[in-house]
């Protein structure tokens, strides 16, 4: 029972722990790291404990937001029953969502201890970070779509925020390239929530995917018989709400905000911002697509089935213009940022794929579903573990350029093994988790015969290759420049990488983030079965076209 | 023939939407044109109030077939009136309106900052000055 309060503890505790930081700054400096550090252990634990219900008792967790006068309830509108719709706003917490918000928790707390001396300092940080946290479980867990856009701008709001929290006026140009093009983007969205309540009236999610798919009774005596698919309107809203989500999961022509704002904020914060915001905006996309308009929508509609392939086409341009940007940096962060562009285009590709009528009655049905999920937790491990590395040689010898990373691995022997097994994991080598994302991505791709993004997606990892192996040949096999300062920005800090004394401290947070991004990256790779059972009710569902998951 | 009538239909009856998508058009024009950063702020705010009327416009529901719709806080006499608005919309742009003043806030702040540290509020100028640092 006590399970049912668990997805709105886990959005209440850490916005209301947001305005403890500010609160209790009044009276003490420096409490924010602490405050944070409780309010995000309980949430790790909170997180844990759904996890638990989830997948392991098999339930489906639902909170409805406002006590009993809410919720699914029979009642007759207009003479007509309503077959318990639902009055109010549900937080749901299944197979989807479940496995995301343990992701959001491990990763906020992991965050929180690379912050701990790297920074930045300051009450007001932690606040927008708990804020930023709440705003998180919210867009993971909500199922409905006007709360999911004020999620979407909750989120946003803290992440302009962040990123402006940099010491350079640089960072608060691309806080505001990021706010004007961001909340563009949940505009955007917002019009096609506004269409998709003019044609179902109903803003909950599962209610929304029975209107359209004309199941209720009400639906064929009010508009008539049959289903919604094939107006011209519900097609629209698909755009609408794509482009929108698109926007905030930066992907390519709309990806420009992404580089600036992740090369220019703090490390703590980029890491954070890079593993999590796009992440929750892509698994919006996900749940959307499969769930609310189901493969059903796809394969009725004309109109939704071009809309889809001209967003495949973007998702695999995407994928070859970020790569290949990515190889032209000169900047490591902007150079991981531009990586982000496409591996969320494999995402994208790979939420197309599973829909798409090319893949209804194959397994590539399946096969995209288990891409989707498992490489966005992949990417959200590695993306945040290679900027957490790019933050400590930053921060330890003061390299940001990639001709700076030359000779390093001599010098830096745990910072460069961690790059490199990354680096092999964003590619997709065995036996990383990287390269089941991918090999699932590919695989569905191949059972629903669609060459083009076929090609796209093998080439992508060549193209991967391409700017991973330019690092690496310079951390491993360049010559450290004999005129190079032995510390180049090292203040007078203790110990060293790995304890032999030749550069400064590694902070025991920064070193076990990147450690435990890097175990992780590997031991899911050998984690594969486990991950695609736990995910197998999710799979019958967008099959079916059912939208509550694991019922 | 048809279409002209259709044309006019949407001019006479349905202005409100027009209205809509020219407004909407309009703001996404000035944040894309304007190289001054506030001016893009406020385009954002015109884009955003496009879509906050598309909202008020939808909630007018009229009465089909003799059947009208009826809103659970509306009383049984007041279904009378056609057409009346559904208050959900209603509630929904009341919300987003918030949002949308947190954010011009914070766009603002950043703007004040970004004039304090370059002395411009011009894209362009300020691409050239931070070109030469």
């Amino acid at each position: 029972m006590t399970e049912e309060l668990l997805p709105g503890l886990l959005i209440a505790v850490p916005i209301l722990g947001a305005t403890l930081p500010l609160a209790l700054g009044l009276f003490r400096k420096r409490v924010g790291w602490s405050v944070a550090a409780v309010v995000l252990a309980i949430e790790a634990a909170i997180a844990s404990w759904l996890a638990y219900a989830i997948f392991v008792d098999g339930q489906r967790v639902i909170h409805v937001l406002g006590g009993d006068n809410f919720g699914r309830q029979q009642t007759e509108v207009g003479g007509h029953d309503t077959e318990g719709f639902i009055v109010g706003i549900e937080l749901v917490a299944d197979h989807l969502s479940g496995l995301v918000v343990l992701l959001v928790a491990l990763v906020s707390l992991a965050v929180l201890a690379y912050s701990r001396r790297e920074g930045p300092r300051g009450n007001a940080f932690y606040s927008g970070y708990l804020l930023l946290t709440g705003g998180l479980m919210g867009v993971v867990m909500t199922g409905d779509l006007f709360n999911l856009f004020v999620f979407l701008e909750i989120v946003g709001l803290a992440t302009y925020a962040l990123v402006a929290s940099g010491r350079s006026a640089e960072s608060a140009v691309a806080a505001l390239k990021y706010l004007v093009i961001g909340t563009a983007g949940a505009s955007l969205y917002l019009v096609g929530v506004g269409y998709i309540y003019v044609v179902t009236g109903t803003l909950n999610m599962v209610d929304v995917s029975r209107v359209l798919a004309g199941e209720p009774a009400w639906v064929a005596d009010v508009i008539g018989e049959g289903s919604l698919y094939g107006d011209p309107l519900v097609a629209a809203a698909f755009g609408f709400i794509a482009i929108g989500l698109a926007t905030k999961a930066a992907i390519y022509p709309l990806h420009t905000w992404q580089p600036d704002a992740y090369a220019e904020s703090p490390d703590a914060v980029t890491i954070y911002i890079a593993a999590l915001v796009s992440t929750s905006a892509a698994y919006a996309f996900a749940r959307i697509t499969w769930t609310m308009f189901t493969p059903d929508f796809f394969a009725q509609s004309a109109a939704g089935q071009d809309v889809l392939n001209v967003f495949l086409a973007l998702a695999a341009l995407s994928v070859l213009v970020g790569s290949v940007l990515a190889a032209m940096q000169s900047r490591v962060k902007r150079m991981f940022a531009y990586s982000s562009v496409a591996q969320f285009g494999l995402i994208v590709i790979a939420v197309g794929v599973a829909v798409h009528p090319a893949a209804a009655g194959t397994r590539a049905v399946e096969f995209a579903v288990y891409g989707v999920v498992i490489h966005l937790v992949a990417h959200a491990i590695i993306k945040g573990g290679l900027f957490a590395t790019a933050g400590a040689f930053r921060s330890g010898s003061g390299a940001r350029l990639v001709a700076d990373y030359a000779g390093l691995a001599k010098r830096r022997p745990f910072l460069s093994g961690a790059v490199a097994v990354l680096g092999f994991s964003i590619i997709g080598v065995p036996p990383t988790v990287g390269f089941i994302g991918k090999w699932y991505i590919g695989v569905s791709a191949v059972e629903a015969q669609l060459w083009a993004v076929v090609f796209v997606i093998f080439a992508s990892t060549l193209l991967t290759l391409l700017y991973v192996a330019r690092l690496l040949e310079k951390l491993y096999f360049d010559y450290l420049p004999e005129d190079a300062p032995p510390h180049a920005e090292a203040s007078a800090e203790l110990a060293t990488d790995g304890g032999r004394g030749s550069e400064t401290a590694l902070p025991y947070g920064v070193a076990s983030l990147v450690a435990i991004a890097t175990i992780a990256s590997v031991v899911l790779g050998f984690m594969g079965a486990e991950l695609t059972a736990m995910l197998e009710p999710l799979v019958e569902a967008v099959i079916e076209g059912e939208p509550e998951v694991g019922a | 023939m048809s279409e002209l009538s259709l044309v006019a239909e949407l001019l006479t009856s349905q202005y409100t939407y027009v209205l809509f998508a020219f407004l909407l058009v309009v703001g996404l024009y000035m944040v894309v044109a304007s190289s001054n950063l506030v001016k893009k702020i406020i385009g954002l705010n015109l884009f955003q109030t496009a879509i906050f009327l598309f909202f008020v416009t939808t909630a007018y529901v009229r009465e089909v077939d003799g059947e009208a719709g009826s809103a659970p806080v509306i009383p049984e006499e007041a279904v009378a009136y056609d057409p009346y608005a559904s208050p959900l919309p209603h509630v929904i742009v009341l919300t987003a309106i918030v949002v949308g003043v947190a954010l011009t806030a914070v766009g603002l702040a950043l703007s004040v900052r970004i004039y304090a540290e370059y002395g411009t509020l011009d894209v362009e100028t300020l691409r050239e000055v931070r070109a030469d640092d």
